[in-house]
Formats: C-alpha cells, structure tokens, sequence
C-alpha cells in the first residue's frame, strides 16, 4: 500500500481533531480531538517507519522498530495526560457546574 | 645663591601658624592673646621680610624648591620659591602694611566676640600666608594657589559679618567675578604647559623664543583677563565697590593695599611676554585708561565714604595697568607701593571715621570732625595730598612717571590720564572737605560720641602717613637728581629682557618739566575748587539729574551686568531644568518606559481567556508556516 | 581550592563576600552594625597590605590563575595594578568611613541591609581586579544587583520608580556590554582547552576590523557611558541619589560611579583603538556639554542632594572628557581625581545627611544660619565646598589642572567652554553654602546642635585626606604610574 494513504487519513483525523477544538465548546470532546490529532501524529510515525524499513532494512536493522517505539511511548504519556486532564475536567463540573469553555474563561478567580 | 636667604620659608609659614592657633583655639584665646598671635606672626615676617630685602639688595636671588608638588612623566611643578627683587619689594608691602593693618584692627574689632574676633585673625593671617604665596612662587602654578587663595580669604572676610544676606552677596559676587578672570589665568597656564611643558618662571621665560606671536598675544591676553578679575578692571571692576561690605582693615590690606595689586605684580613678574605682544600692552594700556577714567567719574557722585575710596581704588589700579600697557613695568609697581601706603591710610582714616561716627558711612551726614579727630584729620589730608599727585608726595612721583610714559607712547593716553588726575583730586578732596571741614551734619547723639581713635589705631595712621609723604623719594626722576631714581636701579634685573627689547624712551627735559606742570597745576585747582565748594555742603534732599543721576549710579555697569549676563543666566538654567531635563531627555526616557506599558496593555487584550481563540490562533499560526514552508 | 595561592586580590574580594554572607546569619540585630564595621575596616587593613607590597607581583596576583570554566576559556584570574590599587584602596576606605557616618541611622532588618553592602563591596573590589572578561561581568553585575535592592528597600518614598529607573539603565547597558563581550570573545584565538578565551591578554590581541570596533565601542561605551554617567545618560542619577538612603548614594556616588570610568581605562581603550580614534571628539563633546548642562541645572535645585547629583554630573563629564584626550597629563589627572572625587563626594553626603537627620528636611529654601548652631560643621563643610570647586590646596584642583591640560592640548575651545564649569561650580557651591549655613536661622534651624564628637571625628578624616592630597598630591602619581605608562604605550 502506498505511503501517501496513510498520509491521507492522518491529514484527514488530524484536522477533524483540529475543527474538532475549534468549534466544539464541551470540553470532553475538545479532549477527544486533541487525542484524534495525538494519534493522527502516531500513525504517521508508523507509517514512516514502515517505509523507511524499506528502504534502510539493510544497513540499518533497527530501523523499523525505533518509531514504533516511540508511538508506544507516546500513548502512554497520552494515557498519563488524559488521566490528569479528565481529573480537571471532573473537578471543574464539580464547582461550576459546567464543561463548557467559554464559561470558564476567567481562571483567576 | 644665598644661603642665607634660605629662611624664606618662613615668612609665608608664620603667618599660616597664625592661622592655625587662631583658627584652632578661636574658642579658648582671650582677644588680647589672639590679637597678639594674630599680629605678632606678622610682624616676625616683616622683619625677615626686611632682612631679606637687604640682603637682595646687594644683588642676591634666591630660588629655593621644597618638594615637587606635582612630578610625573609629563609635568614636573616643584613647590618653588623665588626671592628677587621684584617679590622682596611685594613681600615689604605685604607684611609691613599687613603688620599695620593687624595692629589696627585689634582695635577696630574690639566690639567682636573673643572667638568671631580670632576668627577674623586667623581669617587675615591666612590671607597673609596666600598673599605671600602668590608673590613667592617660583612658577605660575604657585602663583595660582596663592592667587585662588587670596580669593578665597577675601571671600571669607567681605562675609565676614555672615548673617546679613547684602554682605554675603557682595562676597559671592566677589569671589565669582573673580572665578571668570581665574579662568583666564589658568587658560594661560594651560597654553603655557601645552607649548612649553613647564610653568616655571625662569625656563619659561628663557624659552619664549619657542612661542609664535600668536601663542604670546593669547597668552598674554589671557592672563590679562585674569587680572582684570583681581585686579577690577574693566569689565570685572564691578565687585570691588561692593566688597566694602567688608570690615575697613580688610578693605584697606585686602582691596586696595595688596591683594588688588596682583594683577600687577602678575604681569610685572611677566613683563617679557608682554613686551613681546604689542598687541596686548595696547589692550592693557586702553582698559586701564577707560577703567582709571570710568572709576573716577563714578568717585565724584558718591556719598558712601567708602565706595568713594574703592572706586579711586579702581581707578589708580587703572593707572598701573596704564603704566604696565606703556611699558613702564617700573612705573607700575612704584605706584602699586605708594598706592599701598596711601591707599591704606586712607581707608584706615576712613575707618576711624566710622568708628567714631558709629558706623556712619554716608558723607553727608559728617562734616567738621577736624576739630575731633586732629591726628586722623592730619594723616587723612596728607593722604589725599599724595593721591592728588601733589609734590613732593608720593603719589606724584609714581603717578608722574606712569603719565610720562605714558605720553611718549601715546599723548592721547596722557591727556586723558591728567584728565583723570583732575578728577582724582576732585572727589579726594570732596571727600575731604565733605568729612573734616565745614559744620557738623549728624545728630546730636553721634556729636556727643565724636572721639580721637585709641593708639592701636592711630599708630598705623602716623606711621603710614609718614610712608605716604616720604615713599615716593626712592623714586624721584633723573630730572630733578642725578641717580635719584633708586627703585628703577634696584628692579633693574626684572625688566632687563624687556628692555633689551623696548628701548626706553628718552624726552626732552623740558617737555617733562612742561607735563609735570599741567599735571599738577590741573590737580591743585580741582583740590582748591572742590575744598572751597564742598566746605560749605549742606545736606540737600533734590534729587541727582542728567548726568549727575547716571554718575551716581556707577553708569548703570550693574543693571546693565544683571540684564545681559545674570537673567539670561537664570533664564536658560530655568529653560535647562524645566524643559529639557524634566520633558526631553528624562520625557524621552519615561516615554520609552510609557510605550512598553501601553503596548504591553495593547498587547494583554489578545489573552481573553477563550481557549477557542488560542487554539484558533495556533492553527492559524501552523498555517503560516506551512504555506512559508510549502509555497515561499 | 586555591591552593597555597592566596593572594591580597583574593582577600580583598574574599573577605567582604564572606562577611557579607555571614551578615545574613547573624541572630542579633545589633551586633550586625559592628560586625559590618569591623569586617570593612579588616578590608581596608587587607588594602593598605596591597598599597606596601607594591612591588611584590606575587602577592598581586599577577602569576596567579585559576581555571574557572576551563572549557569556555574563562579563568578566575585577578591583578593589581596602580589603577587597581588606587580605586580598590578607594573602595576599601569609603566603606568603614559610611559605615561609621551613618552608625547611627536604624534601619529596618539591617542584616540584609548591611549584608548587601557588603556584597556590593566584593563586587566592586572584583571589578576593579578581574583580568578576565567574564569574571569582569560577573562582579560588574554582583556588584550592581545588591544596590538595586538596597534602593528599592530603604530610601525615599518614591524609591520605587526611582530604582526602576536606574535599574533599567544600568541594566540596558549591563546587557549591551555582554553582547560586545561575547562578540569580542568569539573572535578571541584558542586555549588547550577551548576554542576561545575571556582572558583579557587575550582581548587585549583580538585584532578587529576598524568596522567591527565602531559598533562594539558603542555597545562598551553605553554601558560605561550609563554607570559614570555622561550627558544623556544620565537622568537615573539625580533620582536614585535622592531616594536612596545616604549610605546607598555614597557608595553609588563615591565608588560606583568609578566603575564606568574605570571600565572605560581597562576595557574599551585597549579592546578597540581605532573607534576611540574616531569617536573621540564625540565623547568628548557630550561630555563637555554634560558639564556646562549639569552645572547650569545644579543652580536651579533646591534639593541638596540633587544638587550633589548634578555637580557631580559635571565633574564626571571632565575625567571622561580627559580620558579620552589620551594625553598623559590627563589621564593622570583622572587617577587622582577618581580618588579625590570619591572622597569629597562622601564628604558632601555626609553634611547634608547631618542636616536632614537634625533638620528633617533637605530643602535649601527651608534652611539657613546652621554655622550659628553647629560651627564646627560649617568649618568642615566650608573645605568639602570648596574641594568641590576645585581650589587649590585641595586634592581636587591637582586633577583638574592636569586634566583641564590634557584637554587643552587637544582643544582650546573645548577647554575655553568647560573652564565655564569652573565658574558655574562656583555659583551654585557658594549660593547653597550661603543659604544653608549663612543669614539668619528659622525656626527649623533654630533647634540644631553641633554635630556629635564621632561625626566631627569623620568629617575631620574626610577633610583631612582633602587637604593632605591637595598638598602633596606626588603618591598618588607614583601609585599610578604603571598603568598609564601602558596606556600610552598601546596608543603610540
């Protein structure tokens, strides 16, 4: 399969997660687009990876695994983050009743 | 070289030791104790002074270097001193009128408190030390410390009565006038370093073949300029009339017997530069005809005792600058002694006038106090007889041969010259006759109070008197003895470059016969007219007018001084502090502040809080850079 | 960690950082003063060390040097030379002498405030020793961040802006003069360790192209020209002497001010030659108009302390006039007067804080006839005053001539018009001597009492080194001679 599909559908997830947080105000789902675009990010690395090991596989053995590697990584700091970044959200409703952003654009007070 | 000569030293030491304990102790010396420290250190080095003198007499100099006051790579200033004719003659001055002056004054202070009455003897004593330094020094340098120094006493003493606010005007005004001539000198100085790498008097002017014209008309000039501020001259005349504020001895040692005379000692000690610029002896010699001139004319309108005899002071110093401009280097300083014996008197008689008036100054309210005061009224005519100009006084010798030379350069300047002469014996024997005879004019309780002054101060007045009447016999013209003239023969070695340079020049003995008559015959009758009409004075309440009005107030010189150099002064100090250094220069600084602040303000209204706007922006942002990276 | 190397310099800036640090430490308010005292004293004992040992090099530290970053090419490395001892000495004298003037002034937490006085102390020290640019800027700023904080704590009421003023300034320039150093660094040759050097030899044989030097002389100049400071710069100053608390401004006035200068001999003469070529007569003639102008306004104040500011503007702008005559004869001139102006400057502070404690007030219009009630300071005063206008017999005079010579020797003009300072020094110094000390008392002078016999002790100190200077001036020539003798060497 060609490389550029793989392209195609990152471009396309990413900026689905980027229309996503702009016109989105219910901050759950601004949440689960910056994860789409985390993870439009993380097919690409893939997809890369996979292509390189094309053409690098022989001088480079290694060459597949290091991306994939990093996408591992990736997800679980996006884990750790969404654990941290659903606990705000959760404490925000409980004091102002709302997930909505526009609402809570006055953090100082 | 003479060993002997080498206790100079002392004579500028003792009196800063006078200084020293007056100043120290002010608080614990009787004023009998400080009176005696105060003139007893004086006359110690009046009596060196003497011993000095004679042994320089028999053709002695003495150059003696202490320690180098500065000494790098590039300038070498030794603390020198130099003892020749020229400073032994200043050095008997100083110290012998100084010592008179000093014992006057014990008396004449007595009304002070014990420690105000040491203050004014350390005061004085230090004023002494400076005087003597100026006149000692062995490079201008010295000259300068002590010049600054005189300065700085005279300063001390016109303020000395501190808590009148007039006083403390006049010493300011003194000692800055004064600054503007000091800036001259010191230009001078500078000139001469850059040029010559020395300020020493001998090297200089041993050198001065390395100077173009230019570099000597400038330097002389300048130094001109700084004697024109210690010496009031025009344009810098106008402190001296009102340092009187001053206690009289000041007046008397101060601004008329020595420390005036700087300027003259200055460019006498400098006689081969302004030999060698024309230029500037023409210059010298016109600013001190217009200033005898001006002086003189302002003399005869006032009533202030005091300020008659500050303006004649201004006017005999712009005779020595007359005699100094026409090359009569010896002229100049023969006149400078007399004037000190003369000048001194008459401001001690004056003094003692005051006192016995109760510290009245104004003429018009004395009048008939021969009859009160025999030995004041005594001295003080012979003292006007020999400012006069009448043989066989001093003052007619010193004066006469200043007018002498004053024709053979130029008869123009002895015209006018006489024509000051005239008005010299006008207002002297105004004052006079304004003073001691006719009836007396102040109130009764001052009548009651008229005394003879106590010896302290009478002694001075008799010894000075008899200086007066005597002084100028060490000068008499060749005309009248073969050999007469003693003190041109005894300056000889001062002005022998100048000499070499400026042949003197030599008049038909009739034609000296003939302007000594007209000189003096035009005196005697201003000393006769002026006797008889202000004999019978009476105080009359009109008005000054016309001429008389502008006479009587100095030709407007102060007005005129206030209007184009003070308030513009003020003014542009104003303009500075308000408008450039409050809205330009610290504005633009604020500014800069202000503008931070503002597009900082500008600038916060982009974080609104809405996290839809970041976002947006970002995106937009990513943008940008894509289309940059992908299209441009 | 140095070794059997201690050396004075060492001590010198060793000594009061420790003090200083120990100062934050102490459990007793009161003993801070004394301990402050004691430790500046200690350190002006350490420099009269460094004044007798002239001539032993390995006591100044000049075979001495440790590697600091070795790999950046920056060393610890510290010298003394005439111009070192001098303004070290300078330094080391001024800070016992206001310590003592101001021993009586409480101060709220003084650990921290005479602890950053100390601080600032091994900073200036450190300046006037480091030979090594880095080491340079880091005591430049050392010496400068305690001030900030010493103005911004205690002072005037509107101490704030003040110091946010000057800490702007300074700052600005600070920063400018580290973008030229890095710049000049990066042309420097390699050491064994690293590719270039922050050594000053090796600075001083960096060889720049006269284009490169016109914009580095800028960025050094600025930030000197902001320390001394020179006209424009200058609009800090009367703001921050006046807000500050006296002890502040005297080490601002007396000490710090020579930094600029001293920056000026050390750095930006050597580093690049040709631009001082070719912006002399630029330098010279802001100076020059810094003089008449901070004169002419120093007529207009009726602060007293403002009045100091601006006369000391003035004086400033002739020693940087002098400096960049690069005549001999001037630049000697300076070195003394760095010293002289040091001196009088602390002098004149002193006085005028004497009065405002008595008084309460600085207003030269709300004062008059102190000399009735404290004569003895009218006495001492009256010889600060004129130090200040330069008479002969006081140490100020011996350096204007010879600086006003050097300046002669390259433009008459030039000294024609700044030997009107001289006149206008003499109008403004006597107007306030007459209206504070002169005339007639008021009811707020009424009450003063002459000064306590410690204050007459100091004064006395301050006028005595005066008058000891102005006579026999010749130490502070030998002292010097070395360093000028290099400069002009490199010039010729």
């Amino acid at each position: 399969m060609p490389v550029y599909y793989y392209i195609f559908l990152a471009v396309a997830l990413f900026s689905i997660g980027v229309i996503g947080v702009l016109i989105r105000r219910n901050m759950i789902i601004i949440f689960m687009c910056v994860e789409l675009m985390l993870n439009a990010a993380n097919l690409l690395l893939v997809a890369f990876s996979k292509m390189h090991q094309q053409v690098l596989g022989d001088i480079k053995p290694t060459a597949a695994s290091d991306a994939q590697v990093f996408v591992f990584f990736i997800m679980v700091v996006a884990a750790a983050e969404v654990t941290v970044g659903l606990a705000i959200i959760v404490m925000l409703y409980r004091n102002t009743h709302s997930v909505d952003v526009n609402f809570l654009n006055r953090l100082k007070n | 070289m003479n060993n002997s000569l080498q206790i100079v030293w002392l004579i500028p030491f003792l009196p800063l030791i006078g200084f020293l304990i007056n100043g120290l102790g002010r608080n614990n010396l009787s004023k009998t104790l400080a009176g005696l420290i105060g003139s007893g250190v004086i006359l110690a080095s009046f009596l060196i002074s003497v011993y000095v003198f004679f042994i320089v007499k028999d053709g002695n100099t003495h150059l003696a270097h202490y320690f180098d006051f500065i000494n790098t790579a590039s300038i070498k200033v030794g603390f020198d001193f130099q003892v020749d004719q020229l400073s032994s003659l200043f050095l008997l001055i100083i110290t012998g009128v100084g010592f008179l002056i000093h014992v006057y004054s014990t008396s004449y202070m007595q009304a002070e408190e014990p420690k105000d009455f040491a203050k004014y003897f350390s005061f004085l004593n230090l004023f002494v030390f400076s005087m003597l330094l100026l006149v000692m020094g062995g490079n201008y340098i010295i000259m300068f410390i002590g010049w600054e120094g005189v300065g700085l006493c005279s300063y001390l003493l016109i303020g000395y009565w501190f808590k009148n606010n007039d006083y403390n005007n006049a010493a300011k005004k003194a000692f800055i006038m004064n600054r503007i001539g000091d800036l001259g000198f010191l230009l001078a100085v500078f000139w001469l370093l850059a040029k010559l790498g020395t300020a020493d008097y001998h090297e200089v002017f041993a050198n001065t073949a390395k100077l173009t014209a230019f570099d000597i008309t400038g330097i002389t000039l300048l130094l001109f300029v700084g004697a024109t501020g210690k010496s009031a001259q025009i344009p810098l005349y106008t402190w001296l009339p009102d340092a009187m504020a001053g206690p009289t001895p000041v007046s008397a040692l101060i601004h008329a017997a020595t420390m005036v005379t700087a300027g003259i000692y200055m460019i006498a000690r400098s006689n081969i530069l302004f030999t060698m610029a024309p230029a500037t002896q023409t210059v010298v010699a016109i600013i001190g005809l217009a200033t005898a001139i001006l002086a003189a004319t302002i003399a005869l309108k006032q009533n202030d005792i005091k300020k008659v005899l500050a303006y004649s002071t201004v006017s005999q110093l712009g005779y020595m600058f007359l005699g100094l401009g026409v090359g009569a280097y010896t002229g100049a300083v023969f006149h400078v002694m007399t004037h000190a014996f003369f000048k001194a008197l008459l401001f001690l008689g004056a003094g003692s006038v005051i006192h016995a008036m109760g510290g009245e100054q104004d003429m018009r309210n004395m009048g008939g106090l021969k009859k009160h005061m025999s030995i004041t009224h005594i001295t003080f005519l012979l003292g006007c007889l020999a400012i006069a100009g009448m043989p066989p006084f001093s003052g007619f010798f010193s004066k006469d041969e200043i007018l002498a030379a004053a024709f053979a350069k130029n008869p123009a300047f002895w015209v006018i010259g006489v024509l000051g002469a005239l008005m010299t014996a006008f207002y002297m024997f105004r004052l006079y006759a304004m003073t001691f005879q006719g009836k007396f004019r102040g109130t009764t309780e001052q009548e009651h109070h008229l005394h003879e002054s106590p010896a302290a101060i009478t002694f001075p007045l008799i010894i000075l008197a008899i200086l007066a009447v005597i002084g100028g016999w060490i000068g008499i013209p060749e005309i009248f003895m073969q050999g007469g003239h003693r003190l041109e023969a005894f300056l000889e070695p001062i002005f022998t470059q100048s000499n070499v340079i400026a042949a003197k020049h030599e008049m038909p003995h009739v034609t000296e016969y003939t302007l000594m008559a007209i000189s003096v015959l035009a005196a005697l009758i201003a000393l006769v007219y002026a006797w008889n009409k202000f004999s019978k004075y009476q105080k009359t309440s009109t008005e000054e007018a016309g001429i008389g009005k502008v006479l009587a107030n100095k030709w407007y010189v102060d007005e005129l001084y206030e209007a184009i150099f003070v308030k513009p002064l003020q003014s542009l100090t104003a303009f500075l502090t308000n408008i450039i250094e409050k809205n330009i220069i610290d504005g633009f600084v604020n500014g800069v502040g202000k503008a931070v602040n503002y597009g900082s303000r500008q600038i916060r209204l982009l974080q609104n809080g809405l996290v839809g706007t970041y976002v947006l922006l970002m995106v937009l942002g990513i943008l940008i850079l894509f289309i940059i990276q992908l299209f441009l | 960690m140095f070794g059997n190397d201690i050396t004075i310099p060492h001590l010198l800036i060793f000594f009061p950082l420790v003090a200083g640090l120990i100062t934050f430490f102490i459990k007793k308010d009161a003993s801070v003063k004394a301990w402050s005292l004691f430790s500046a004293i200690i350190t002006l004992f350490i420099s009269f060390a460094s004044l007798y040992y002239r001539n032993n090099t390995a006591l100044s530290g000049l075979a001495f040097n440790y590697e600091w970053l070795k790999y950046m090419g920056a060393s610890f490395s510290v010298s003394l030379d005439g111009m070192g001892r001098l303004l070290t000495f300078l330094t080391a004298l001024c800070f016992p002498v206001i310590f003592i003037a101001t021993f009586k002034t409480l101060y709220k937490n003084p650990k921290a405030f005479y602890g950053l006085m100390l601080l600032s102390q091994a900073g200036l020290m450190g300046v006037f020793l480091s030979t090594d640019a880095l080491l340079f800027y880091f005591f430049w700023e050392l010496a400068l961040i305690p001030v900030y904080f010493l103005c911004s704590r205690w002072g005037g009421e509107k101490r704030i802006p003040a110091t946010f003023k000057f800490f702007i300034y300074t700052f600005t320039g600070s920063l400018l003069m580290l973008i030229g150093i890095i710049y000049v660094y990066l042309h420097t040759g390699a050491t064994p360790y690293s590719d270039h050097s922050f050594s000053m030899q090796a600075f001083h044989s960096v060889s720049l192209m006269p284009s490169q030097q016109n914009w580095l002389f800028w960025l050094f100049f600025i930030a000197f020209a902001v320390k001394m400071p020179v006209f424009p710069f200058h609009t800090w100053q009367p703001d921050t002497y006046e807000q500050s608390a006296t002890a502040v401004t005297m080490v601002l006035s007396g000490v710090m001010v020579k930094m600029g200068l001293f920056g000026v001999i050390r750095w930006l003469l050597p580093l690049f030659p040709a631009a001082v070529a070719r912006f002399d007569n630029i330098v010279i003639v802001l100076s020059v108009i810094g003089m008449i102008y901070a004169s002419m306004i120093a007529i207009k104040q009726d602060d007293l302390k403002r009045l100091v500011a601006y006369s000391s503007i003035a004086h400033i702008g002739l020693m940087c006039a002098a400096i960049f005559t690069l005549q001999q004869i001037a630049l000697e001139g300076v070195m003394i007067q760095m010293f002289s102006h040091g001196i009088n400057i602390i002098g004149m502070w002193i006085v005028i804080d004497l009065i405002e404690k008595q008084t309460g007030t600085r207003k030269i219009s709300q004062l008059g006839g102190v000399s009735q009630k404290a004569p003895v300071l009218t006495i001492l005063l009256v010889v600060i005053a004129l130090a200040n206008i330069a008479l002969p017999l006081t140490n100020a005079f011996v350096g204007e001539l010879l600086m006003f010579s050097g300046l002669f020797k390259f433009s008459f003009w030039y000294t024609a018009i700044a030997g009107l300072s001289i006149i206008l020094a003499a109008v403004y110094t006597l107007a306030m001597v007459q209206k504070v000390f002169y005339g007639t008392t008021n009811p707020l002078t009424a009450t003063m009492n002459e000064i306590s016999w410690n204050e007459k002790m100091i004064l006395s100190v301050i006028v005595i080194i005066i008058l000891m200077t102005g006579v026999y001036p010749q130490p502070f020539f030998n002292l010097t001679k070395d360093t000028i003798a290099t400069i002009i060497t490199s010039f010729k």
